[in-house]
């Protein structure tokens, strides 16, 4: 990405990857100079800001590794005795 | 009709955190939960011949669950005694004498409002989960719900960098336009 002025796709692949903070120092001010003057970018950028909140807030229970593999095995087994 | 196939193999990847989250929200204890999908899966492997490919696999296994959680109860309340509510006073000494109605649970404690509104957020987004196409889903869940590192999914799914981004943003879009509605 050499460009200064970013294309609407990639201004959201940035706005994306800053939601997991893995934009780079030069990717966030690009975004930040595309939002200036693009307001779908900006909606989706409050979007997306929001949508990580949302998934912050709560954690969607999971289960541990251990116990997934555990239950595979399980699985594996009574596969093997059919 | 499509005809759905059956194959146990991807069963704990695709399908244990949803039926793990819909299994807590109904008899919240992990412990119990954990053996009710247990079951889930050994019943499913048991009857896989009368799967008639008419639903989706996740919906079967879903109707079995539902079984094993009414059986759940069913068992638990069998022994009478033990769903019946006795009120005593408080054998506390330092309390002895005070109102029964003074120990009611502070009706201002907002966190069973939050809990329910919590539990109540994570159905709808495993709802909306449901409604991605399977990759998107699985990659978005990694990323997100799991925060697996870029690389780790890249390696494992054999995909480079710019095709993660463009499938998170494809699911992040998708997510934002599902849970609208109800919750922004």
């Amino acid at each position: 990405m050499k460009k200064t002025f970013l294309p609407c796709e990639e201004a959201n692949i940035v706005c994306d990857k800053s939601q997991y903070s893995e934009a780079s120092f030069m990717e966030i001010i690009k975004l930040n100079l595309h939002l200036l003057y693009c307001k779908a970018c900006r909606t989706y950028s409050a979007n997306n800001a929001k949508l990580s909140q949302l998934f912050k807030k709560v954690k969607p229970a999971t289960l541990q590794a251990d116990q997934k593999n555990k239950l595979q095995k399980e699985i594996e087994e009574q596969l093997k005795k059919q | 009709m499509p005809n759905h196939e059956i194959n146990p193999n991807n069963w704990v990847k695709l399908y244990s955190d949803y039926l793990y989250n819909y299994t807590i929200t109904r008899v919240n204890d992990h412990e119990v939960a954990q053996d009710l999908i247990s079951e889930t899966f050994m019943a499913g492997l048991k009857s896989m011949k009368n799967f008639k490919g008419e639903a989706s696999e996740r919906t079967w296994l879903i109707s079995i669950l539902k079984r094993k959680i009414i059986d759940h109860y069913r068992k638990i309340n069998s022994n009478k005694g033990k769903a019946e509510v006795r009120v005593n006073f408080s054998s506390n000494e330092d309390s002895e004498g005070d109102w029964l109605e003074e120990r009611v649970s502070d009706p201002h404690n907002r966190n069973a409002e939050t809990a329910i509104e919590n539990t109540e957020l994570g159905n709808a987004i495993q709802n909306c989960l449901g409604k991605l196409p399977k990759k998107q889903a699985h990659i978005f869940e990694m990323k997100t719900i799991l925060n697996y590192d870029t690389e780790t999914i890249c390696n494992e799914l054999e995909i480079t960098a710019s095709n993660l981004w463009v499938i998170i943003h494809r699911a992040r879009t998708a997510m934002a336009s599902c849970l609208e509605k109800n919750w922004f």
